[in-house]
C-alpha cells in the first residue's frame, strides 16, 4: 500500500535532490557538445567569490602628489583597470564601492547578482515575516470578537489567498503604474500629490512594492491559523483574568500572547519558508530588476539553470537555497521544541 | 459574574464604561472596514474594469471613484481574449491537472499514511522519518534537476521525455510528503478498537482502510484536497519551465505569456477576471471547508 507514494517520492523528490547535489559539482549544461565534467567546488566558488580591494588614488607622475579632481577629491583608477591589474581578480566583477575613513574600497564578486539575491531574499523575509504576521494577528483578533458581520470580514480578508499569485501580480503591476495606476492616484489624492513613489520602476521601491503585494495576498492564510489558535484558548482563562481584575490589554498580554505561542512559532516558520521561495511575483513583475533590486535566490536559480541552461551552476544555487531553508526550519523547530519542554 | 459586578457600579461609572465600549466598537469597525477596502479594491477594480473599453478604464482612473463603477458595459474584452488565446484549452488544462493530481494524491497518500499509522511492518519507523524529512524539501529547491530528470523519463506511449505535456504537471506531484503527514496525524487518532473488531471478522488491511478508515476520515480528505488544489491551481514556476506550447499550458502561464506579448490592459483584466471569478465562487460556496482546511494545516506544528 505504501509503494505508489514511495516510488513517487523517490523519483520526484529524492532523486532530483541528490541529482542536484551531484550536478552542482559538475559543469553540466542542458544542451552542450562538451561532456559533463567534475569540477569540484568551482560552482560554489563562483557563487560566493567575494573580495574587498583597497584602491590607492592616482599619483601624478610629474609631481608625485595625489591627483585631485575639480571638487578637490582624490582621483581613483577605474574599477575595470583595478580588476585587470591583478591576475588574482580574474573572473570578478564590480559589485559596489565603499569609502571608509578616507579610504576607497571596491567590493568585487564573481557573481554579484547571486550575492544581491541573497541580500534581497533575506531582506524580504525579515520584513514580511513580522509585517504579514502582525497584520494577520490583528485581523484574527478583530474577527474573533463577537461582532456583527465578522464572517463577512473574514471572507473578504481571506479571498486573495484563493486567487493565483501569477494573476494578481499582473493586476498589481497595473495598480502600481507610477503615472496612471490606481495606487498613486489614491496616494496623490490624500497627500495632495506629495507622495508618488515609482514602485516597480525604481530600484529603491521595487522590493517594497513586491512585499506589499505578497503580504496582501497571503495575510488571510495566517489570519485563519491565528484564529484557530485564538479559538483554542480556554474561555476559563479569560474569566479567571477578569475575576482578578485584568483589563483588556492585561488579558491580551497575560493570556492571549502566552497561549498563542505555539501558533505564533508555527506561523513564523511557515511564513519564513514560503518567503524564501519568492519567485512568481518577481518573474511576472520585474524579472529581477531594476538593477537587480528584486532578484531572489530562486529567481537566480531559474535564470542560470533554466534560461541560461547552466544546469550545474543552477543546481549549486538550489543546493545553497536548500541548505539555508533547512537550517532555518531546523533552528526554528528546535526553538519550538525547547518551548514545549519549558512549559 | 459580570452582571453582579456591573450592578454594583455607580451610575456615572457605568455610563462612562458604555461610552468607552461604543468608542472601541467604532474603532474596531473602522479598522475592519479600512482593511476590507484594502483587501477588496484590487479584485473589484479588476472585475469592474474588465467590462470597460480600454480608453474608459484610463479615463476613469483619473477620478478614483469611477474606477469602481461600471458605467459603460462591454463584453468586447472577453471576446478578444477568446479570439487571441485558447482560453478554453487553458481552463481545461488547469482543471484537469488539479482534479487528476488531487484525486490520485488522495488515494496514494492516504494509503501510505494508513500503512504507517495502523499496520505493523519492518522499516516503518525509517520510512516515516524519511517522509517527514522529505516534507521540508521545497519544490523550488529541486526544479532545475527535476526538469533534467523528467526530460529523460520514458512515458507509457514509448516516447522519451515528459516535457510539454499534461502528465509532466500531474505525475510528479501526486505523492506529497506533507499530505501523507496530515493523513498520518489524523489516522493515528482513530481508536484501534474499530480495526481489531474487523480483523477478528477476517478483514484484510485493505478492507479496513476502505471500509473503516476512509469513511471516518472525511474531514482530513477534504483538508488535503483543498490545500493541494489551492497549491496546484496557483502553480506557476513548474509549468513555466516544463511547458512550451499552448496545448499543455495552465491558466497561470497562459495569462503571463499573454501579458508578455502585448499589453492591452482591458483584455488582460478580462482574462484575469475569468480566472479569478470561478475560484472565488467556489470559495464562497465551500467557505467553511476552506477555512477549516487552512486552520488544520496550522495545527500540525
Amino acid at each position: 500500500m505504501s509503494a505508489p507514494a514511495l516510488i513517487g517520492l523517490f523519483l520526484f523528490v529524492a532523486m532530483p535532490l541528490f541529482g542536484g547535489v551531484y550536478w552542482s559539482f559538475t559543469n553540466k549544461r542542458l544542451i552542450s557538445p562538451l561532456p559533463t565534467e567534475y569540477i569540484g567546488f568551482q560552482n560554489y566558488q563562483n557563487l560566493l567569490g567575494l573580495l574587498v580591494v583597497r584602491v590607492a588614488p592616482e599619483i601624478d607622475e610629474a609631481t608625485g602628489q595625489i591627483q585631485m579632481n575639480l571638487e578637490g577629491n582624490p582621483v581613483y583608477p577605474r574599477t575595470r583597470t583595478v580588476i585587470r591589474g591583478d591576475p588574482a581578480y580574474k573572473g570578478y566583477r564590480y559589485w559596489f564601492t565603499a569609502d571608509i575613513l578616507g579610504q576607497r574600497y571596491v567590493v568585487i564578486a564573481r557573481d554579484p547578482t547571486f550575492l544581491r539575491s541573497l541580500i534581497n531574499t533575506f531582506l524580504f523575509v525579515l520584513v514580511i515575516v513580522p509585517g504579514q504576521g502582525g497584520l494577520a494577528l490583528i485581523m484574527a483578533l478583530l474577527v474573533n470578537q463577537r461582532l456583527r458581520g465578522r464572517y463577512v470580514f473574514r471572507t473578504i480578508y481571506f479571498s486573495p489567498v484563493v486567487t493565483s499569485m501569477a494573476v494578481l501580480a499582473i493586476v498589481w503591476t497595473f495598480l502600481y503604474n507610477p503615472d496612471q495606476g490606481l495606487i498613486n492616484r489614491f496616494l496623490s489624492a490624500i497627500t495632495f500629490g506629495r507622495l508618488q513613489p515609482d514602485w516597480l520602476v525604481s530600484a529603491d521601491s521595487a522590493l517594497l512594492a513586491i512585499i506589499i503585494l505578497s503580504a496582501w495576498q497571503a495575510a488571510g492564510f495566517q489570519m485563519i491559523i491565528f484564529l484557530a489558535g485564538l479559538q483554542g484558548i480556554p474561555q476559563s482563562l479569560y474569566e479567571a483574568a477578569q475575576i482578578d481584575g485584568g483589563n483588556t490589554w492585561q488579558q491580551f498580554r497575560h493570556v492571549t500572547i502566552p497561549q498563542l505561542r505555539n501558533t505564533t512559532i508555527f506561523v513564523i516558520i511557515s511564513t519564513t519558508i514560503l518567503a524564501f521561495r519568492l519567485f512568481t511575483q518577481v518573474d511576472v513583475m520585474t524579472k529581477g530588476g531594476p538593477q537587480d533590486a528584486t532578484v531572489t535566490v530562486v529567481f537566480h536559480a531559474v535564470d542560470t539553470g533554466f534560461r541560461q541552461q547552466k544546469i550545474g551552476y543552477g543546481s549549486a544555487v538550489t543546493v545553497l537555497f536548500f541548505i539555508i531553508v533547512v537550517s532555518i526550519a531546523l533552528m526554528q523547530r528546535k526553538l519550538l521544541r525547547s518551548d514545549i519542554e519549558l512549559e | 459574574m459580570a452582571a453582579v459586578e456591573l450592578s454594583s457600579l455607580h451610575k456615572p461609572e457605568r455610563k462612562q464604561r458604555s461610552r468607552r465600549r461604543s468608542l472601541t466598537l467604532i474603532i474596531d469597525y473602522s479598522i475592519m472596514i479600512a482593511l476590507a477596502a484594502f483587501f477588496l479594491f484590487p479584485i473589484v477594480f479588476m472585475v469592474v474594469s474588465s467590462f470597460k473599453p480600454e480608453k474608459v478604464i484610463f479615463d476613469d482612473l483619473k477620478t478614483i471613484v469611477w474606477a469602481f463603477i461600471p458605467r459603460e458595459i462591454t463584453f468586447e474584452n472577453f471576446s478578444s481574449v477568446f479570439r487571441r488565446v485558447p482560453f478554453g484549452q487553458f481552463m481545461f488544462n488547469s482543471t484537469f491537472i488539479v482534479l487528476a493530481t488531487v484525486s490520485a494524491g488522495l488515494v496514494v497518500n492516504s494509503m501510505i499514511a494508513f500503512a504507517l499509522a495502523r499496520l505493523r511492518w519492518k522499516g516503518k519507523t525509517l520510512v516515516l522519518s524519511l517522509v517527514i524529512a522529505l516534507s521540508i524539501v521545497p519544490l523550488d529547491a529541486i526544479v532545475v534537476p527535476l526538469l533534467v530528470l523528467v526530460n529523460e523519463f520514458p512515458w507509457i506511449d514509448g516516447s522519451i521525455g515528459w516535457l510539454d505535456s499534461l502528465h509532466v504537471q500531474i505525475v510528479p506531484f501526486i505523492a506529497d510528503a506533507f499530505s501523507i503527514f496530515l493523513f498520518y496525524q489524523f489516522f493515528i487518532g482513530i481508536p484501534r478498537d474499530f480495526d481489531e473488531a474487523a480483523y477478528i471478522d477476517g478483514g484484510s488491511p485493505f478492507a479496513i482502510y476502505r471500509r473503516i478508515i476512509v469513511p471516518l476520515s472525511r474531514p482530513v480528505f477534504a483538508t488535503v484536497a483543498i490545500l493541494q488544489a489551492l497549491f496546484l491551481w496557483s502553480s506557476y514556476l513548474w509549468p513555466l519551465l516544463a511547458t512550451r506550447g499552448e496545448a499543455s499550458r495552465p491558466l497561470t502561464v497562459g495569462i503571463t505569456s499573454f501579458y508578455g506579448q502585448d499589453v492591452k490592459w482591458a483584455q488582460i483584466l478580462a482574462f484575469a477576471s475569468m480566472i479569478t471569478i470561478p475560484v472565488l465562487i467556489l470559495f464562497l460556496l465551500f467557505q467553511k471547508w476552506f477555512v477549516q482546511s487552512v486552520a488544520a494545516s496550522g495545527l500540525k506544528g
